[in-house]
């Protein structure tokens, strides 16, 4: 069916100007398109584009979800009180610093596992594969409690386990502290995620084309300089992809911090002040203008990622 | 394909009413629903035993919620807000109160009902099921801190605090001396709060001053000499590491952890802790002689001079004001809270009753050899700030009173009412 079509529509391109007479069963298909697509747009409105023009319509407001009689237009004013109020900054520099570690660690790692998944050997490559998505497959809240059970001071085993290592010892309360309260967090973020990362990228390593690598090979080249020139670089738009996608995982953190600490000690991020101000104070308002700033910050992260670094996201999936 | 898209649609529409079919053609007494704070299966059962004792009348169906008592305010609190009229009967913590009877989420009270459900209920119970002057929700069990310490501990530190009021300087001392670790909950929640609250009220303080004004003439009794007791009772025990390292994230299931480990002296909690030990010796996971080691008393003392102000918590029930059969729910209410029902799910579940003539049962005695104590305890309890702003005043004091080592009593206070003062004004996040 499709092979009958694409010639037309590749008509279409070439000669945009002249107006085509659609065939009928172009038009079905067409209509069926539609039928088909159509739902999900739909549904894909009703859920993301709804909730955000509420969400900004609400921040415009002093509403208390329990003073509904109260609520009075403000204009800008919430944005002004969450701009200039340090708890906002602090959970905004907190939240960069859990993306661009985590995201860091995360590319490496990934990278070395799908490295070994590429290479390992092919009886092998299905049980790996399994085995490494394991963590990925497991409910973050779920894996948010088993580490924090881990580190748990009363009843953790981590702390005994290590005890031989500086700096760790029976006393060690890891939650009551930013700096350890944040390793576990962005450790069990890592373990979590690597998989994700890797699968991404075994994607992108299986289409480095095999010939490059082995001429380069003939050449002379080390292993070290094939990965250099040859395989980074064809797997470019793959690894920027799985930057992108992480990043903005990354960026949205929430399950792990609201878990382990409630954002004690300097831990809040964003989405948890979000969540503590139009959850917990029903402020929706207010809380309605922080997720706002949230969304215009992934929004700045997909701008810098696709035009900055130019992320082809059509590339990574072999399209272009 | 058109009749196939036509039989698809026909059976998706049938798929979508069949279930709404399958409701309207129930039949039965009408379901009234609970919603209850997780527990042993206490509150099921007494549910189960109203429903019987109804007569077809109506019948009870638990729902319950979160574990904490934030996450159970955040859950009814939205559902209200959009008028859920499947909440018939709610099991409510008390200072959050206010805050959903203040907008008309909560049915009013039957003046009938109200006197009768007052009747032999301790004081704290019932001023904390009051708002502005009405009765606005049923009292159900009441909860009180005691102090619990372990009989060796104290006897070898030379204080028995089972004769008489022990202030927090004197536990403070006396597990330093030992060498042991004092129970509290120093953890950022809720518990932290009822801690402030408590050190607060027994130096004769309040945290707030008018609770019953709006949000922007509230006054915090904060930077005051009781509020200074506080700060420096909650930072020395900080800062010297009388509570061991496990204070800044202790919640009550920690500091009872700590208490029945081999470093536990005295601990301030709840009386589940007597029946969740007594499991636990039962299952064998702890001796028998750790039980006849435990010794209570009254609440300690923030200063010598004046009666200790426990905790007071506890459950109350609401009636949703968006519910179909009110008149059911206030029946069923008063079925839930009777004295028999308050002893057995205190024998069962270790909650103590709000009406004294349950503490007359003997069952109640045999459980809880303490239940005297408890109900001395209910009657000289304090409530935590009764506004509907509780939740901003409790996350603010947790913001700012944590962890306990940071706590100085020169500026805390300070810097407490200044920030709480801010947000409550709309001019600080939290």
């Amino acid at each position: 069916m499709t092979a009958q079509t694409a010639p037309i529509a590749k008509d279409v391109a070439k000669e945009p100007k002249t107006k085509v007479v659609l065939s009928d069963r172009t038009k079905a298909e067409r209509r069926l398109g539609w039928w088909l697509a159509g739902p999900a747009f739909v549904v894909m409105l009703a859920v993301t584009v709804y909730p955000i023009l509420q969400a900004f319509f609400d921040s415009l407001y002093r509403y208390r979800l329990t003073a509904p009689d109260d609520k009075a237009f403000i204009g800008l004013n919430n944005y002004v009180v969450v701009l200039t109020d340090p708890v906002f900054w602090q959970a905004l520099g907190v939240t960069l610093f859990i993306t661009v570690v985590t995201v860091l660690v995360e590319v490496v790692l990934g990278f070395i596992l799908a490295l070994l998944m590429h290479r390992a050997i092919k009886s092998l490559r299905g049980v790996l594969r399994t085995v490494i998505l394991v963590p990925y497959g497991i409910i973050t809240v779920v894996s948010a409690f088993a580490w924090f059970y881990m580190f748990d001071i009363t009843s953790g085993f981590v702390n005994s386990w290590f005890d031989w290592v500086p700096g760790i010892s029976q006393d060690l309360n890891w939650f009551a502290h930013q700096g350890t309260s944040l390793f576990v967090i962005m450790a069990s973020e890592i373990w979590k995620t690597t998989p994700f990362i890797s699968l991404l990228l075994l994607a992108g390593l299986a289409q480095v084309p095999g010939e490059l690598d082995e001429a380069a090979e003939v050449d002379g080249a080390t292993w070290g300089q094939r990965l250099r020139r040859v395989t980074l670089p064809n797997m470019k738009a793959a690894i920027m992809v799985a930057v992108l996608f992480r990043a903005l995982d990354a960026f949205r953190i929430f399950d792990n911090v609201f878990i382990m600490t409630n954002g004690a000690n300097g831990t809040t991020v964003l989405s948890l002040l979000a969540y503590r101000t139009s959850i917990g104070r029903l402020e929706i308002g207010l809380g309605s203008a922080i997720s706002v700033l949230l969304f215009l910050c992934v929004i700045g992260i997909c701008f810098i990622a696709i035009k900055l670094f130019k992320v082809d996201l059509a590339g990574a999936r072999g399209e272009s | 394909m058109r009749r196939r898209t036509r039989a698809l649609a026909l059976g998706t529409a049938l798929a979508a009413l069949l279930p709404l079919a399958a409701c309207s053609a129930e039949s039965g007494p009408p379901v009234l629903t609970w919603f209850i704070n997780p527990d042993d299966g206490g509150q099921a059962e007494i549910a189960k035993r109203c429903t019987d004792q109804s007569g077809g009348a109506y019948s009870i169906e638990v729902s319950i919620l979160p574990r904490d008592a934030a996450s159970q305010r955040e859950q009814l609190a939205r559902r209200l807000a959009a008028s859920d009229s499947s909440i018939d009967i709610m099991s409510l913590d008390p200072p959050f109160i206010p805050e959903l009877s203040e907008p008309g989420f909560l049915a009013p009270i039957p003046d009938d009902v109200a006197a009768k459900v007052s009747q032999n209920v301790v004081a704290g119970a019932l001023a904390g099921a009051t708002w502005n002057g009405k009765l606005v929700t049923v009292p159900f069990w009441a909860n009180t801190q005691l102090l619990w310490y372990r009989k060796s501990v104290a006897q070898a530190a030379g204080i028995d605090p089972a004769a008489g009021p022990v202030t927090w300087q004197q536990i403070m001392d006396a597990a330093k001396s030992q060498d042991k670790f004092l129970s509290v909950q120093g953890a950022k929640a809720e518990s932290l709060t009822v801690w402030i609250n408590a050190l607060i009220e027994g130096a004769g303080g309040q945290i707030l001053e008018n609770p019953q004004a709006p949000a922007d003439e509230l006054k915090l009794g904060l930077d005051t000499p009781a509020g200074k007791a506080a700060a420096d009772i909650i930072g020395t025990i900080g800062r010297e590491n009388i509570a061991g390292p496990s204070l800044p994230t202790e919640d009550e299931g920690v500091s009872l952890t700590v208490f029945q480990g081999d470093k536990g002296s005295f601990m301030v909690n709840w009386p589940f802790v007597w029946s969740a030990t007594n499991a636990s010796v039962e299952q064998g996971t702890l001796p028998q002689s750790l039980v006849d080691d435990f010794g209570w008393a009254l609440y300690p003392q923030t200063d010598a001079a004046q009666p200790s102000a426990p905790p007071y918590g506890g459950i109350n029930l609401g009636i949703g004001a968006f519910s179909k059969h009110t008149d059911l729910a206030f029946d069923a209410a008063q079925c839930i809270v009777t004295p028999e029902n308050q002893a057995y799910y205190f024998v069962a579940n270790g909650n103590p009753p709000s009406n004294t003539e349950s503490y007359n049962d003997p069952a109640v005695h045999k459980a809880f050899p303490m239940a005297d104590v408890i109900r001395q305890s209910l009657e000289q309890a304090a409530p935590r700030p009764q506004t509907p702003y509780y939740n901003e005043v409790s996350t603010g004091l947790q913001e700012t009173w944590h962890p306990p080592s940071s706590v100085n009593p020169d500026t805390t206070p300070q810097r407490s009412t200044d920030f709480i003062t801010a947000v409550l004004h709309g001019e600080a996040l939290l």
